[in-house]
């Protein structure tokens, strides 16, 4: 990705995501809401990305963020009966935001038990957190418990849906392409090293958790909205591989290529759907295929090494 | 990159001194009271038979490992329990016994990524890309291409570190290091794996860098001729202790040297 035209990017897209949802009536819904749920895959694994692909922190939790952002955006939004656009735009930004500041504080929480875990260990450490986030949700009956919670409104839109997935893009982007950035792929690469280079590995690794979870709570109270409700069920370990499923086939640390992979990832189910019950088969077959014959990444053409 | 470093000379107290530094592995002393100076713009070869603690010595300066006693002080200042990222901001930059550049990186970024210690410019620069953003990064590439071009590796500033012929990477290593500029520079046996030619080469190089960016240099090698030819002082280790220390002659002529090699 071309870092130097990166606001225009930024701009372009709001712009773009702002006109379709004023013609949004003339689109057939149901294709509607799946370009709803490609911008939600997107930032997800585009976030994911930062932590698992440049970082080189295996996370299994991205689900559990992702909870804490749907609830806290869809408890916030509930306390308001209809509101006018102007109010409404502002209570869901709001209320996307603190979902999105929660699920950063978790990540601040997750982060530390990484300064030090790795490998293995912190997948495992991550997963808990995730299946911890989840049976407490499950618990809460303040948001009815296992049996769900109803979203009041239906909010998200092709504009916040895009917007948001476009400011993920740009805020990954710009960090990685970056001097600054730079330190992420140190410390994946060789965490020993950059440390003697004056890298502090443990401010790196915590931040890449935080800006990671953050975007994961925003594309969770986006989710809420988009479903209208919400159950913990839905925020499960499966979940959380589906997102980094989508990262290792765009291929760690490419941020293209992991938008790609949503994408595809989230269309492919949509295109099986006539052939009904086996199209999970299917779907987990098509994965190990492009797995064997893709292992660098189904969207990573450049040589390791040339990435820029 | 400006060589010379005024006011360095101000000092008289060593750059780095080490005092009863001790460093033990359970009940092993990988490091055994260890006296250790090193004067400014000084260069010292550190060497002994294999698993004489040479590189824990290293790690103990860089804090990798925490020193189980005695301290350590580098420009006065104490080292001990420092994280090693610290340690490398006060001045200490080191190279490795097996090379560890960035993989995934190009030759440039790997020298970038060092480069950034002193220009710390963190997230909310890097999101807004503004005009001390940009002024930023393009000094920080003036600097890093003027390094690899001084080592004539400009013309392989967008390839990547890994591609570089073992020699290069060795050399990379070391600009890497050199692009946090240090006061002090540590390198691990940069002599290992190379022919004769190759070491005579690297003899030239770590004089000139010596000269050319006025640091100390405390280095660690198993190459006799490279040690004696280069290194005013040699201090030898054996078992964790240091058993000898003096100019290259009184090395080579030390009784206890000599059984330390030789054996009994």
């Amino acid at each position: 990705m071309n870092i130097r035209h990166a606001k225009t990017f930024l701009l372009g897209a709001l712009a773009l995501g702002f006109l379709v949802s004023v013609a949004a009536s003339h689109f057939n819904s149901y294709w509607l809401f799946i370009t709803y749920d490609i911008a939600i895959n997107v930032i997800l694994a585009v976030s994911l990305n930062l932590i698992n692909g440049y970082t080189g922190q295996f996370s299994l939790g991205h689900a559990g963020f992702m909870a804490v952002g749907a609830y806290t955006a869809a408890v916030i939004t509930n306390q308001f009966g209809d509101l006018n656009p102007f109010a409404a735009g502002a209570v869901f930004s709001g209320a996307l935001l603190a979902g999105g500041a929660l699920a950063a504080g978790a990540g601040l929480l997750v982060g530390i038990p990484t300064l030090r875990l790795r490998g293995d260990y912190l997948a495992i450490v991550t997963l808990g957190f995730g299946e911890i986030i989840r049976v407490i949700f499950q618990n809460m009956q303040g948001v009815g418990g296992a049996r769900g919670l109803s979203v009041a409104h239906g909010w998200t839109d092709f504009f916040w849906a895009f917007g948001a997935a476009a400011a993920a893009v740009y805020v990954v982007a710009a960090l990685v392409h970056s001097t600054y950035g730079r330190g992420f792929l140190a410390v994946r690469d060789d965490e020993v090293a950059a440390s003697a280079m004056g890298i502090n590995p443990v401010r790196y690794k915590v931040t890449a958790f935080v800006v990671g979870a953050f975007f994961a709570g925003v594309a969770g109270g986006l989710y809420a909205h988009s479903k209208q409700f919400i159950t913990p069920g839905g925020f499960n370990f499966m979940q959380s591989v589906s997102i980094v499923v989508m990262v290792i086939l765009g291929g760690m640390g490419n941020t293209v290529g992991v938008i790609l992979a949503a994408v595809l990832l989230t269309l492919l189910p949509e295109f099986l759907r006539p052939i009904a019950e086996y199209r999970m088969i299917l779907y987990s077959l098509l994965l190990v295929v492009l797995m064997l014959a893709r292992p660098q990444g189904l969207f990573t053409f450049r040589k390791q090494g040339d990435a820029k | 990159m400006n060589p010379a470093r005024p006011g360095a000379e101000k000092f008289d107290s060593p750059l780095l001194q080490l005092d009863k530094a001790t460093l033990r592995f359970g009940g092993l002393a990988a490091v055994s009271d260890l006296d250790l100076s090193l004067g400014r713009n000084e260069l010292v070869g550190l060497i002994g038979p294999n698993g004489a603690g040479k590189t824990s010595a290293f790690n103990l300066i860089t804090g990798v490992y925490p020193p189980s006693g005695g301290s350590i002080l580098f420009d006065g200042r104490p080292m001990a329990n420092r994280k090693p990222h610290q340690i490398a901001r006060a001045g200490i930059a080191r190279t490795f016994q097996n090379i560890r550049l960035f993989a995934s990186m190009t030759v440039f970024d790997n020298v970038r990524t060092a480069a950034r210690l002193h220009c710390p410019r963190g997230v909310r620069n890097a999101l807004w890309r503004g005009r001390s953003f940009r002024d930023g990064e393009k000094e920080i590439s003036g600097q890093v291409m003027e390094l690899l071009e001084i080592f004539q590796l400009g013309k392989f500033h967008a390839a990547a570190a890994t591609s570089l012929s073992y020699g290069d990477q060795r050399r990379l290593e070391i600009i890497r290091a050199l692009a946090t500029k240090p006061k002090l520079l540590l390198l691990d046996e940069p002599a290992a794996g190379m022919n004769a030619t190759e070491k005579a080469e690297l003899m030239r190089l770590i004089q000139f860098i010596k000269d050319r960016f006025q640091v100390s240099i405390l280095l660690v090698e198993h190459d006799m001729k490279v040690v004696m030819g280069i290194c005013e002082r040699i201090v030898v280790l054996d078992y964790g202790m240091k058993i000898a220390e003096g100019t290259p002659a009184e090395i080579r002529a030390h009784p206890k040297v000599i059984e330390a090699y030789l054996g009994d």
